[in-house]
């Protein structure tokens, strides 16, 4: 066992552990404070991966933005909290057996194809992944479209909360 | 060296963590809390699959930033309906909002 292993199932342990805090907390607050620390487990992850833009975006962005965004949607909607009643719909049992039927279902189709135990290859020497993916998002010959197509449904949708939220009297 | 099957199963396991939470929770900003969880198992899978394919290519990880741009779109119009909700109907609990059904 390389110490890289031992690292990656120390943080998959994390993280799969805050997940499953995630979706048994009773007091919702915690649950989104479990959140921030199951997203600070995927940011390892793709660490590990040498993905190191997609890390600090998924720490500015996800941790920064979107958790805190989830803790004011529970402290604005506090007095309905209702710690006492029960978190769960009365049918948990089935939900509980249908994300274990898609869990198993998922990992034997995985390990029945053939690229499953595939090992990393090194990168190409001088590789700059930051500047390829940089050059990759503008460049016309590769995601220029999908980039704006994004930031223009980022902004419509910013535009449509605004006026959901807005109390009009 | 840590072989792809890891992070697969990894992603695997988040993702039906997340679909838990989406079926059996009452409180929908928890339902979208099951979502955020099914997003970023997607996302591990997109990264893992630049990772352990072409580093060349970076369709992988523009994928990835734009799920975060469509996970951020998301995560705002779905809070906001929710604040919504609660201001007409004063309870974010799922199963109290059947206004829509006959």
């Amino acid at each position: 066992m390389t110490g890289e292993q031992i690292i990656f199932l120390i943080t998959a342990g994390f993280t799969l552990g805050s997940g499953l805090m995630v979706v048994t907390a009773r007091n919702l607050v915690h649950a989104a404070l479990w959140l921030v620390s199951a997203l600070f487990g995927v940011a390892v992850t793709y660490a590990l991966l040498n993905a190191n833009f997609i890390a600090v975006v998924q720490i500015v962005v996800y941790i920064g933005a979107i958790a805190i965004l989830f803790i004011f949607a529970v402290m604005l909607t506090r007095r309905d909290m209702r710690e006492s009643g029960p978190q769960m719909n009365k049918n948990w049992w089935s939900g509980a057996i249908l994300a274990a039927l898609v869990f198993a279902g998922l990992a034997f189709l995985l390990q029945g194809w053939g690229g499953f135990s595939k090992t990393a290859s090194a990168f190409p020497s001088g590789f700059d992944a930051v500047g390829e993916l940089g050059e990759a998002l503008v460049s016309p010959d590769a995601f220029v479209l999908p980039f704006e197509v994004a930031s223009v449904l980022l902004l419509a949708a910013l535009v449509g909360a605004v006026y959901l939220a807005f109390n009009k009297k | 060296m840590i072989p792809l099957s890891w992070y697969l199963i990894l992603a695997a396991a988040l993702f039906s963590i997340g679909l838990f939470g989406v079926l059996v929770r009452r409180n929908a900003i928890a339902i979208l809390l099951g979502v955020e969880l099914m997003l970023n198992a997607v996302n591990i899978n997109l990264v893992s699959f630049w990772r352990y394919g072409d580093v060349t290519a970076m369709a992988g990880q523009v994928f990835a930033i734009i799920v975060f741009a469509v996970a951020a779109a998301e995560v705002a119009v779905g809070l906001a309906l929710v604040i919504s909700v609660y201001r007409r109907r004063n309870t974010v609990i799922a199963d109290e909002l059947d206004m829509m059904k006959w």
